[in-house]
This record gives C-alpha cells, structure tokens and sequence, in this order.
C-alpha cells in the first residue's frame, strides 16, 4: 500500500501516523510537504493532526488553501480514501469535503484525554475491523472538536449512515456527559456521502501500540491495508 | 497618486450558533457587577486596505474574499463597510 502523509507548517501528528503506516503497511508512507502541488498517486492520503498555520483565522481554514489540499480535494472527489485526524479533519470541513464545522469547545478548555467511541458504521475500508456498536478507546487532544452543522445536514448524516463514531460511556450509551466538547449529537467523525473520506477528532495513531495505553486505533490502520490490498 | 480604500469586515455568529466565548463573556460582565445584559456575542473584525479600485470592484472583491477565506458561512455571517 502507497500512502501520503500531509505535512502543514504546524503538523505535529504526522510522524505518529508515519509510525502508525509503517507499522500497519510494512511500507514507509510518502510525506508529503503542503506547499508541493504535485502528490504522487497513492492509496491512501492522510491529513494528520497538529496546529497548521497555528489556528490562524479558525481552525484549518488556512490549510484547507494550500496548494496541495487542492489535490486532495480532486482525489478525495474521485474516491481516493482520504483520513483527516484532528486538524485533519477540520481542514476536510474547511475545504467542504466533509460538511459542518468544527467550533470551539463548548466548555472553552483544551480536551486532552482518552474517550470512549460507539463504532456506528463497520462498511467502511476504516472501520470494517471494528464491530458495529463497539465501544473503542481513544484519545482526543483538540480546542476545536464541538462538531456543528444545521439540522437538515445532521438528520442527513444520520440518515445515510455517514456518522462513522459518536462519543459514549464504557457501557456504550450515548449522552451528554460523554460528550467532551459540546459536538452535535456527539458527533466524533463523520464519512463523505461516498464513504470514502472519513474525518474524525480522536487520534487513532496515538492508540496503535501497547506501548501507548492500547491497539484500538491500531485496528483502524490494519483495517486500510487489508481493504486497500484486496482491492 | 495611489488611491486607497479600507474595507471593514464585522464577522458574526449565525442566529442558533452556540457561542461559548461569548457566553463567558456574558458571565464576566456579571461578575463585575454590569447589570441588564441580555446575551453577549463575540465576533471579529478585520481591516483590508485595498489600492486603485472602485467601491464596487472592491465590495466584489472583499465579498469573494469572505466567502472563499474570511468567513465560513456555515455559522458565521459577515458584512463589509467601505471607506475610501
């Protein structure tokens, strides 16, 4: 599997999934630096977590203009499976590949720690390693991950089963106080109408190796290889 | 001589948009004491100087400059005022 890791001025998550790739695929993934419009073809393209351009302006609103988003636009539109992490994912909304937006967090404080996750969708090249209805564990480090979109997109979303994880309790129920930043209807990644492009705030390369607490998001890149290699 | 025009953009939260900051705001306000404060916004502001354009070409062009950049009209709208 070729994959591409897209590096921003202000990424900080990219050598995680680098690691992540490598341990998963067995192949080194391209990194990939912004500025560079020409992308090589790949499998899989993965738009890492950090601060591009330090949040200037709103979270990833700066990123999703550079001269490579541009690309990923095209691929993502063409159906190159796109991962967007974090401020990955903020810029996948940024640049309108995914829907809503990111707002800052409702209780206005950085989250850093590991939440729980209902798995709501397993046809997908990301999650078909998961169960439908399990409860992952993963961490979540962000300012802005309180998911907004007006109510036609959410029913939208739900509706065409593009929520691909929502916030829970360990026992898997979905309420407020699981819910760690305010996101509509504990929204914690969503698909593209074509499935994809999955944009998610927790980080699952910070949960592939038992060296970092557990292998839950480890499964998500095992996931990729396999679905890529049979395709 | 170089003609000189500024454009200022207010940029505000939808109607129905949750604004946490504003609310603390709202909530420090209280807290000093300033009373009769129904609800507090918080929004931004930002000044572009434009050169050698006419108004209109320049609410186009800071129009565009909002929807592409300045702005995401998903939650937020925005109005320009032009100064030359």
């Amino acid at each position: 599997m070729k994959a591409a890791v897209i590096v921003s001025p202000g990424s900080n998550c990219d050598r995680d999934v680098q690691v992540a790739i490598r341990q998963s695929a067995g192949t080194e993934p391209i990194m990939h630096w912004h500025g560079d419009p020409e992308l090589p073809n790949v499998d899989l393209i993965v738009v890492p977590g950090g601060f591009s351009y330090g949040d200037y302006l709103r979270a990833g609103a700066m990123a999703a203009h550079s001269p490579v988003i541009r690309e990923v636009v095209t691929r993502a539109e063409s159906g190159v499976p796109v991962l967007g992490i974090c401020n990955g994912f903020q810029i996948l909304t940024e640049c309108d590949v995914l829907p809503g937006v990111l707002m800052p967090n409702a209780g206005l404080k950085f989250v850093c720690r590991d939440v729980n996750l209902r798995v709501e969708v397993t046809d997908t090249i990301f999650t078909c390693n998961y169960r439908s209805g399990q409860t992952i564990r993963i961490p979540v480090a962000h300012n802005e991950g309180n998911y907004f979109a007006d109510k036609a997109t959410l029913d939208r979303l739900e509706g065409e089963n593009q929520i691909a994880f929502r916030y829970c309790t360990t026992d898997g129920e979905i309420n407020p106080h699981a819910n760690p930043n305010g996101a509509a209807r504990n929204i914690a990644g969503i698909l593209s109408k074509n499935r994809n492009v999955l944009g998610m705030m927790p980080h699952p390369e910070r949960m592939a190796d038992p060296a970092l607490g557990g292998t839950d998001g480890r499964l998500m890149f095992d996931a990729v290889v396999k679905a890529l290699a049979i395709a | 001589m170089q003609k000189l025009m500024k454009a200022r953009v207010h940029i505000t939260l939808k109607n129905g948009v949750l604004d946490p900051q504003g609310k603390a705001i709202e909530n420090a306000l209280g807290g000093l004491g300033f009373d009769g404060i129904s609800e507090v916004r918080q929004g931004k502001y930002i000044e572009i100087v434009l050169e050698n354009v006419s108004p209109a070409a320049a609410q186009a062009s800071v129009e565009s400059m909002c929807e592409k950049l300045l702005a995401n009209t998903v939650i937020e709208n925005y109005e320009i005022d032009l100064e030359a």
